[in-house]
């Protein structure tokens, strides 16, 4: 195994790619981290930026949001990660970003201003890991039935449920 | 911190007594035979005009993504054909793809061809459902049988390549999981050889009926516009004017050697949804013909002894194919640490495995994008202002699956 090209190595590499060069010159120090793996690029941002930056990204040509995720990496911290995945068509290239949400504060802008489809998706990570999302206009259980207690896909949460 | 939000809440507060407000509330579904499955929408309505339209979904929820995580890779596959149960093929390659990627392990072409083979069977499989169940809704009901009688022959097409005719689990990580048998290219070429002339016959007997026109005509419209903010992929992203399909564009499982025609229409309307997965199908048709024509010969496995099961033959004869056997079904396959996204056409729109690894040989995250989920966000935008009656024309133009809705 090869040891994972640092940060800066892969910005350097990448320079052309316009989702960095917009993001380094419209929104500086707010890629936390820069990773390249399989062909695909992702972008750590902090979390306050992840509004701002989804604009900056918008703007760069990444017109498609296709997917809000989130990855419960309990017990560390920061616990979760929120990742976006972003397609552009003019470009055929996607970018991942990702935002690290710790759980002290479980909460992150909701990017919905920027892109109206991430209403369910922010929705879906808010009913199964209770990540809360600020600004979103309709923060509702979409899976789980309303009253439903806990996040189920969080890592603490057992398989099979509480009996 | 629970919060109790209804559904209700979202819709214009209910008229105090004595008030001139005219609006009501009508609860749609779940159990609704135009949902297409346990989809509830709370309509508002003033009179016969749609003013709000909202989806509750979640009926069907079975926690797939939090039990792939409980099992190997390789058991994962049976879990993926049970999201979209009309298209599993196109799950099974999803999944497996996203798990190659991590993986990067190399597929060999005679595999690749048949799953391109078996994956437009499956959009032409599923199509045809869409086809018979959309007419139906709309009250043409013949179409429904003569779908179905080709429906069935892609069925029994599945049950003769992997044994079931739904859930069909036929691909594996690395390849495939049995050789097709010797007569499936025949058959499909018999069946090839009748499809388009049926696709001729669905056409003529809709497109003589004045109410299927009237009822899906400048029904449902979605700008380009509306249909990118909204997530909207698959045939009504092209219906609305935007030239993308991931077949194509981005292609995978060797898509870029065949030659075929992207269906796309400006009219943005139910109608222009019905063209383009007909064009499309035919379409479809084309991409078999040419699989067929030029299926290479060669293994239909990885050479990757470590996480492909080996050969019933060798197992009983070679010592180290007795121990992967061994490894492989009772400690699963470790994946190298990493994240991968993974898309695929599917007949409904981009469909997206996100996978993690975190180098055990149980995934760690499996994330599901699935293309209905984003395109019943447009719902609103398509009904409002409408007929109730139109509501059935849209949900079916979106061709929903609650399977993968709900996942």
């Amino acid at each position: 195994m090869n040891a994972t090209p640092s940060k800066d190595a892969v910005l350097e590499v990448h320079a052309q790619n316009r989702a960095i060069s917009s993001l380094l010159s419209s929104l500086p120090g707010s890629v936390q981290d820069a990773r390249f793996d399989r062909q695909e690029l992702t972008l750590t941002i902090g979390k306050d930026q992840i509004r701002a930056a989804c604009e900056v990204v918008q703007a760069a040509g990444y017109n498609f949001l296709v997917d809000v995720t989130c990855v419960d990496w309990y017990p560390s911290e920061p616990r979760f990660q929120v990742t976006y995945h972003i397609l552009s068509h003019s470009l055929r290239e996607r970018v991942r970003l990702a935002a690290m949400v710790d759980s002290i504060d479980t909460s992150i802008d909701s990017i919905t201003p920027v892109w109206p489809s991430a209403n369910f998706y922010e929705r879906e990570v808010w009913d199964l890991f209770g990540v809360r999302f600020h600004g979103h206009p309709n923060l509702r259980r979409i899976m789980m039935p309303d009253e439903w207690e806990g996040h189920p896909l969080r890592k603490d949460y057992p398989v099979e449920g509480y009996r | 911190m629970t919060e109790f939000v209804g559904t209700s809440t979202l819709l214009t507060p209910r008229p105090t007594e004595g008030s001139k407000d005219t609006t009501m509330v009508v609860n749609m579904g779940p159990q609704h035979p135009s949902t297409h499955g346990v989809l509830r929408l709370v309509v508002e309505i003033d009179g016969e005009t749609v003013l709000k339209v909202v989806p509750d979904i979640g009926y069907l929820h079975t926690g797939i993504e939090k039990t792939c995580e409980a099992k190997f890779y390789q058991q994962v596959v049976p879990m993926t054909d049970r999201i979209d149960y009309l298209s599993p093929m196109s799950n099974n390659l999803c999944y497996c793809l996203a798990v190659e990627k991590l993986l990067e392990i190399e597929i060999p072409q005679r595999a690749q061809w048949i799953r391109v083979l078996l994956n437009e069977l499956t959009r032409l499989n599923s199509h045809l459902v869409w086809l018979g169940t959309h007419a139906m809704d709309i009250g043409a009901l013949t179409v429904f049988l003569y779908t179905f009688r080709e429906r069935e022959e892609i069925l029994r097409i599945f049950e003769h390549v992997s044994g079931q005719r739904m859930m069909t689990s036929y691909f594996r990580v690395g390849g495939l999981a049995l050789e097709p048998p010797l007569d499936l290219f025949d058959r499909i070429q018999k069946f090839l050889n009748i499809l388009p002339e049926r696709i001729d016959e669905y056409q003529s007997l809709l497109m003589g009926n004045p109410i299927w026109i009237h009822r899906i005509k400048g029904i449902g419209h979605l700008s380009a516009a509306d249909a990118i903010a909204l997530g909207v992929t698959g045939p009504p992203l092209r219906a609305s004017g935007v030239d993308w399909d991931l077949r194509r564009d981005m292609p995978y499982s060797s898509y870029e050697k065949f030659q075929f025609k992207v269906p796309t229409s400006t009219d943005g309307d139910v109608w222009a949804r019905y063209m383009v997965r007909v064009e499309e199908m035919r379409e479809s048709v084309k991409i078999c013909q040419q699989a067929l024509d030029g299926m290479p010969e060669g293994d239909i496995k990885a050479d990757a002894p470590k996480v492909i099961l080996p050969d019933r033959e060798k197992m009983k004869t070679q010592m180290e194919s007795l121990i992967y056997h061994f490894k492989i079904v009772t400690e699963g396959f470790p994946v190298p640490a990493g994240e991968v996204y993974q898309a695929i056409e599917s007949p409904r729109g981009e469909m997206g495995y996100y996978v993690v690894s975190d180098g055990t040989a149980k995934p760690y995250r499996v994330h599901m994008r699935n293309p209905t989920f984003a395109t019943l966000q447009a719902l609103q935008t398509m009904c409002a202002g409408r007929l109730i009656a139109d509501v059935v024309a849209v949900i079916g133009s979106i061709d929903i699956v609650l399977g993968e809705i709900d996942r």
